[in-house]
């Protein structure tokens, strides 16, 4: 057609084998309107049947063709079936997709096609140009003036600075000694997650319960595992003879690994399994790690049972709940 | 029509000869260059599913009662977030193929770049001048692991709670200004109102904008660079082989999209993934059992399990190395490690030489084994995320199963190292490559009379013979019966 392919046409580098290959390809090339024509090899598909290849991408087309319209017509029912909906979009996508990556790669020239490649890097001159055109420029904005540039520049850093602030400072409080509290206090009433106030008789032997502090429910910091190991007072530590009532002992429920809630609870070997990254508690020995990523014991929080038997908290936890951080003493 | 079209645009925009050049653009024809598009056309799908669940979704941690379809779950209080992810699953049309093809779309399109990245370590095709866009490729793995995290956290649901309450205690872990980050990134203390929709705009607005931009540098990269490409014939580090941009690559390319998007949509329809309604809505107190996280946070998560517990505490201070190392460190150091690789190995083997022919794993023993024993170290990582499902499948203790790993993740890294290289070192003697090698010839086995065999070898198949030709540019019309 123009020059430039008619000339390359004329390959150097194909010779013999390129001649022989062209019976081929023009056999295969027979139903082609205006004969067997191929001078260039690159230019012929791979395929060696064309037409076989074209009525497969026909059957991919109509199908992908199905596919959609099956999908528009179980949209249009309103069938909230995901199922057939992916099914059916999925294959219209897969055979369009499929047809049309065969007719790219049976159906279109072969090659192989080359492109050169240029050096990245610019000649020793162009490089020198520019960076003298860089520093130098800037040597002249400075001369004489290096005071207007720090001025400028210490100006720019005040408002980096400044500006800086409501992005970051205004996200949220400083933590103060939020982490080392909870809710808890002395005489807070131990309530269920539905706020119903826990007695005496509310555990079996081997029942667990979380509680929070009356007004608290739900609190994710105060919530507190609750477990009725026996039916006398247990001494966890030494200095804890008071602090667990009719065999009733509260720990923090925060995981002192990464906070999440230790939630499982075995009976037979009083121990309790943080769900997350697998830290085992000893309940009868102060909630002490036994095995696993937790570093410290969960709080205990010292229990007493009111008059009217009432579960409450002796006071508050003695240390920070959950996992460490910098300002934890 | 169309002369008058591109005439316009070449006399405002002088399209016509980069345009030109472009069309030309040659991509070699090897199977590993489609991991990459995997990853490119799974983030399409994530854009577009992305905007229709936006549409539903609301960014919202508001205490509501459930009054949707979803029978088992009516008259319960739970976030707007969780409510509205239960009506995008239930409520809307074509809402839960959305959702979950998008999820998908997340776990193949992190899959993708991580398999895509370990082609290009393996084949070297990091070296110069490809530093920058591998600084790049990196960047992009860790946002996307980010995104996912961040964009699997906002349905609120029971298990991915719990993943943000993780989140907020790897924060504070770290040390001096922990507690602060983490007051930051929340609003206050744990849980706050803020997280939802602080989440929200990171996962829909500024993540995906980095992504985007990122992607686009490293497509303009790729193109500035051109391909690399494995030893040949007619290969050269002067010269890129394979197929021209338009028409053959356009089509193949497009098929190829077409098929990511019906296999994530496919997958999407029907294979359940994170069916919240199952888990319940987020309650602090409350967790499930036998929690794991998406698969790109697996190496994380495992870090986490087989730590010690070595935290410090004394000076009236306290540093949790415990979960500091395992979730701070580890990511960290993994980053800047992927960054500064290319320098660490130019530094090592004195090549300042730029490289457009790829390695073949093989001829580099020491990289290749190196990258086998870092890859085995996060594989390990990863199975390290379910010590509490392998204890209970296998019923051995979980302490066996901790210790175990707390080995393997030293033992099989150099195992793994030892062995990649002695398979290195057995191959390389045997097989050439490609560009000394002749091509492969059938044998064929003839039997005489006598009873004794003879092999000779057969000519190569005509088409075979085509594959050998030398490369050509691409002619301006590669139609065979007008050039004729």
């Amino acid at each position: 057609m123009t020059e430039e392919s008619m000339s390359y046409n004329v390959g150097e580098s194909a010779g013999a084998s390129t001649e022989s290959l062209l019976n081929d390809s023009g056999e295969v090339d027979e139903a082609a309107p205006s004969g067997p024509s191929a001078l260039d090899p690159r230019l012929a598909p791979i395929a060696k049947n064309p037409e076989r290849v074209e009525k497969v991408i026909v059957g991919l087309f109509v199908l992908g063709l199905l596919g959609f319209a099956a999908f528009g017509a179980l949209y249009w029912h309103g069938g909230r079936q995901p199922q057939l909906e992916g099914v059916f979009i999925g294959v219209g996508l897969m055979s369009l997709g499929f047809g049309l990556s065969s007719w790219g790669k049976y159906l279109m020239p072969r090659g192989p096609f080359v492109e050169e490649r240029h050096p990245l890097a610019s000649e020793p001159q162009a490089q020198e140009e520019f960076k003298e055109a860089l520093v130098g420029r800037g040597k002249y904005v400075l001369k004489r003036r290096g005071f207007l540039a720090g001025l400028m520049g210490l100006a720019a850093t005040v408002f980096a600075i400044v500006a800086a602030f409501p992005f970051i400072r205004s996200l949220g409080p400083v933590p103060g000694d939020i982490l080392d509290k909870t809710s808890w206090k002395r005489g807070s009433r131990l309530v269920t997650a539905d706020g119903r106030p826990v007695k005496v008789d509310t555990l079996q032997v081997g029942g667990i319960l979380t509680v929070f502090p009356e007004g608290h429910a739900g609190s994710a910091i105060a919530q507190t595992v609750l477990i009725r190991a026996a039916d006398v007072s247990i001494t966890t530590k030494p200095g804890r003879e008071s602090w667990a009532p009719e065999g009733y002992i509260a720990y923090s429920k925060v995981c002192t690994h990464a906070g999440c809630p230790v939630g499982l609870y075995q009976e037979q070997t009083q121990q309790l399994l943080c769900p997350c990254h697998q830290s085992l508690f000893n309940v009868l020995d102060g909630a002490q790690p036994v095995f696993g990523p937790a570093p410290r014991p969960l709080p205990q929080l010292p229990l007493m049972i009111d008059s009217e038997g009432f579960l409450r908290a002796q006071r508050g936890y003695e240390v920070p709940i959950g996992p460490g951080f910098w300002s934890r003493s | 029509m169309i002369d008058q079209a591109l005439g316009w645009l070449d006399e405002r925009l002088g399209v016509s000869k980069s345009g030109k050049k472009f069309l030309d653009k040659i991509f070699p024809d090897h199977w590993s260059f489609m991991l990459g598009e995997i990853a490119l056309y799974s983030f399409v799908v994530l854009v577009l599913t992305g905007v229709f669940l936006t549409l539903y979704y609301v960014p919202s941690t508001k205490e509501v009662i459930y009054h949707g379809r979803y029978l088992p779950l009516v008259g319960k209080r739970m976030s707007e977030a969780y409510a509205s992810t239960l009506h995008i699953s239930f409520g809307v049309r074509v809402g839960l193929l959305m959702r979950q093809t998008h999820h998908w779309a997340a776990d193949v399109f992190v899959a993708a770049i991580a398999v895509h990245m370990i082609r290009v370590f393996f084949t070297g095709a990091y070296r110069k001048p490809r530093e920058l866009n591998w600084i790049i490729g990196v960047t992009l793995l860790m946002l996307a692991i980010v995104n996912g995290f961040i964009g699997y956290s906002l349905p609120d649901d029971l298990i991915s709670g719990t993943g943000i309450r993780i989140a907020f205690s790897i924060t504070e872990s770290i040390p001096l200004v922990g507690s602060y980050l983490a007051f930051f990134l929340f609003g206050g203390n744990y849980p706050g109102t803020a997280i939802i929709p602080r989440f929200f705009i990171l996962h829909v607005l500024i993540l995906p904008a980095i992504i985007a931009v990122l992607i686009g540098a490293h497509m303009g990269l790729l193109i500035r660079h051109k391909h690399t490409q494995f030893p040949g014939p007619g290969r050269s580090e002067d010269n890129v082989v394979g197929s021209p941009l338009w028409p053959n690559f356009a089509a193949k390319t497009t098929g190829f999209q077409l098929i990511v998007f019906g296999v994530l949509f496919a997958l999407g329809g029907l294979i359940q993934i994170n069916p919240i309604w199952q888990f319940g809505p987020y309650l602090p107190y409350k967790v499930s059992y036998a929690v794991q996280p998406d698969w790109y946070m697996g190496w994380l998560d495992g870090a986490l399990r087989i730590m010690p517990s070595w935290e410090f505490a004394g000076f009236g201070h306290t540093i949790p190395f415990e979960v500091f190392l395992p979730g701070v460190v580890l990511p960290l150091v993994t980053t800047l490690f992927f960054f500064a690789w290319p320098f660490i190995e130019e530094r090592f083997t004195g090549d300042h030489a730029p490289h457009h022919l790829l390695d073949r794993p093989r001829d580099r023993p020491l990289r290749t084994s190196f990258g086998a024993a870092v890859l085995a170290f996060y594989v390990v990582l990863f199975g390290a995320s379910s010590t509490d499902v392998i204890a209970n499948f296998f019923h051995i203790t979980l302490n066996t199963v901790l210790w175990s790993f707390r080995f393997l993740v030293v033992i099989v890294p150099i195992v793994v190292g030892v062995i990649t290289n002695r398979i290195c070192h057995e191959l390389a003697g045997t097989a050439q490559p490609r560009e000394a090698r002749p091509r492969r010839m059938p044998n064929v086995i003839v039997r005489s009379d006598e009873g004794g065999y003879e092999t000779y070898p057969v000519s190569p198949y005509p088409e075979d013979e085509a594959i050998e030709l030398e490369p050509e540019p691409v002619p301006v019309n590669v139609d065979q019966d007008a050039t004729a």
